[in-house]
């Protein structure tokens, strides 16, 4: 294959620059010494990061992201393998009913399921409650969890599962020691995708959190509606450094084209 | 054996019939009822809310609003981020891994944190940018971006691109760089082979980046609503502002349910004739 010109590799260099800019500039300000937003050029200060602790109400919130990541994560992944295996495995009516309806959340608009969350929980007394957020979160991040689950169940080879059978290991057995570890990476790609998703989404969860139940994101997003200065930046950059921490591990792993693109890296080349 | 599946799938489909088709039948159902500042709501069965979205123009002119959004994001990725998924596309181990982290890394990194980092660069006059272009003399007055529908459509853009770039990417992937070099052979120079054999090929993956990045620009909340604030409305940020604001509930249920009508018909719309168009070459 040719490679690149200098003219594609200015364009590249341009392209890379307007996807960094934004993120570069967030971090940076975060560092100013002073009390109003500045880019600070001679003197940096981490006044700003230390002053995160005195607003809990953000160290509040990241707790329950996380919380809330971690625990809807689990949730969605643990109930999209069975649906993975019965979709990867078996041809049966309303299949592909089945696979549109579970992957309906990335089609609905998360403002507009944001909207019949807060009816709906609000309705049945949910509104406002951990258990809503927990419940709305299972169901937004849930087509992440079963695109893994459902590579990994299709990628598995029938043949072991037979060949552990007649050798005589019980259905448990070939489940535990056949299975599992080979769905495993899958599966914990899966929570971990799912895990992003949910500590991120704004959109939806604005309209389910109330005060008490906020999420980093909503916190972070109601605080610019107010005013921005430079704590939310110094926020935002912790944010930010997490994510980029999980997403060169998540790469490392499991690699990213294979994530977001759902199919092997490097194959065929 | 045969219920098998079914029972599989059971939890799932319990979970998604409490937890959306439910809330979606009611939200649908929301927008029928009455609603007044003394009475809440009321559930009667009108088309109030329905007359007043189609008949007051504040509305039309915002769906317009929102749509002429979405259609700009989606030609400017369309259009800057093919030929970035094309560039990377031709880099070698170990750039091509390392860039494609970097550019669509940022897809899961906080979108009210990038959206920030806009109004950072461009913000009133301490925006970095401005602060720059004022201080060489180029502008005598800060660029406008906050509350314009310009600052949405590019930080709206640098949020989406990277759907675009992946769409892209995925395309080129089934490319053979074989055709490519029998095309060189064969005497056509650089612009004819991207025209003739790359373009042609990486159409499906453009056209179908196409429709989710517009989508998403169509609904997108966070950024809309932090850089147009509350006077540049969208779709999104008015439904959001009956629910919280103005707690007329059954009205932002049926700007809600018009986003989502209007979006599903364009995206299924949109999908037939990508899958029609190909059929015929690809069939």
């Amino acid at each position: 294959m040719r490679r690149n010109g200098p003219l594609a590799l200015c364009y590249h260099a341009l392209f890379v620059a307007f996807t960094l800019a934004p993120i570069i500039v967030v971090c940076w300000v975060a560092f100013t010494p002073e009390g109003y937003l500045s880019f600070p050029t001679t003197h940096w200060s981490l006044r700003w990061f230390h002053a995160i602790a005195r607003y809990p109400e953000f160290i509040s919130a990241f707790w329950r992201s996380i919380g809330l990541g971690a625990l809807s994560s689990i949730i969605a992944v643990a109930i999209s393998v069975p649906a993975a295996l019965a979709i990867a495995r078996y041809r049966f009516a309303g299949r592909e009913a089945f696979t549109a309806l579970f992957m309906s959340p990335l089609m609905i608009p998360n403002v507009v399921l944001g909207i019949a969350f807060l009816r709906f929980f609000t309705e049945v007394g949910l509104g406002g409650t951990f258990t809503g957020l927990v419940l709305a979160h299972i169901v937004i991040i849930f087509p992440f969890a079963l695109r893994l689950t459902l590579a990994s169940a299709v990628g598995l080879d029938r043949a072991l599962e037979h060949a552990a059978l007649s050798l005589g290991a019980s259905e448990w057995t070939v489940m535990k020691r056949i299975i599992l570890p080979l769905v495993l990476p899958g599966l914990v790609s899966g929570w971990a995708l799912a895990f992003i998703n949910s500590f991120d989404e704004v959109t939806m969860t604005v309209f389910v959190a109330a005060p008490g139940t906020e999420t980093l994101p909503v916190r972070m997003f109601l605080y610019i509606q107010d005013n921005i200065d430079p704590l939310v930046t110094s926020v935002s950059a912790c944010v930010i450094v997490v994510t980029v921490a999980a997403l060169v591990a998540l790469d490392r792993a499991y690699g990213l084209e294979r994530l977001l693109v759902g199919r092997g890296g490097n194959d065929g080349r | 054996m045969k219920t098998a599946p079914y029972l599989l799938s059971l939890p799932a489909l319990l979970l998604f019939a409490a937890v959306v088709i439910v809330p979606l039948g009611m939200t649908v159902a929301l927008s029928f009822h009455d609603w007044g500042q003394y009475k809440g709501i009321v559930p009667v069965f009108i088309l109030k809310n329905w007359r007043e979205v189609f008949s007051d123009s504040y509305y039309g002119e915002m769906f317009w609003r929102t749509f002429r959004i979405a259609l700009l994001v989606t030609l400017l990725s369309a259009v800057f981020g093919a030929p970035e998924a094309y560039i990377l596309n031709r880099m070698r181990s170990p750039w091509r891994g390392l860039f494609l982290l970097v550019i669509l890394g940022p897809l899961l990194i906080s979108v009210v944190a990038r959206t920030l980092g806009w109004a950072l660069l461009f913000g009133g006059k301490s925006g970095l940018i401005n602060a720059v272009l004022l201080s060489l003399g180029l502008i005598s007055a800060p660029l406008p971006f906050m509350f314009t529908e310009t600052g949405i459509v590019v930080a709206l853009t640098h949020v989406l691109m990277p759907y675009m770039v992946l769409a892209v990417w995925a395309a080129l992937q089934r490319l053979d760089p074989q055709v490519e070099n029998a095309a060189i052979t064969l005497g056509a120079g650089p612009f004819t082979v991207l025209r003739r054999i790359v373009l042609p090929q990486a159409m499906p993956g453009i056209l179908s980046g196409a429709v989710i990045v517009f989508a998403l620009a169509a609904s997108a909340f966070a950024t809309p609503a932090i850089i147009g604030g509350r006077r540049l409305k969208v779709a999104s940020t008015l439904a959001y502002d009956e629910f919280l604001n103005t707690l007329n509930w059954p009205l932002g249920a049926a700007v809600a349910v018009l986003l989502l009508v209007a979006l599903v018909l364009i995206v299924f719309g949109a999908n037939r004739w990508v899958e029609r168009r190909y059929a015929q070459v690809f069939g």
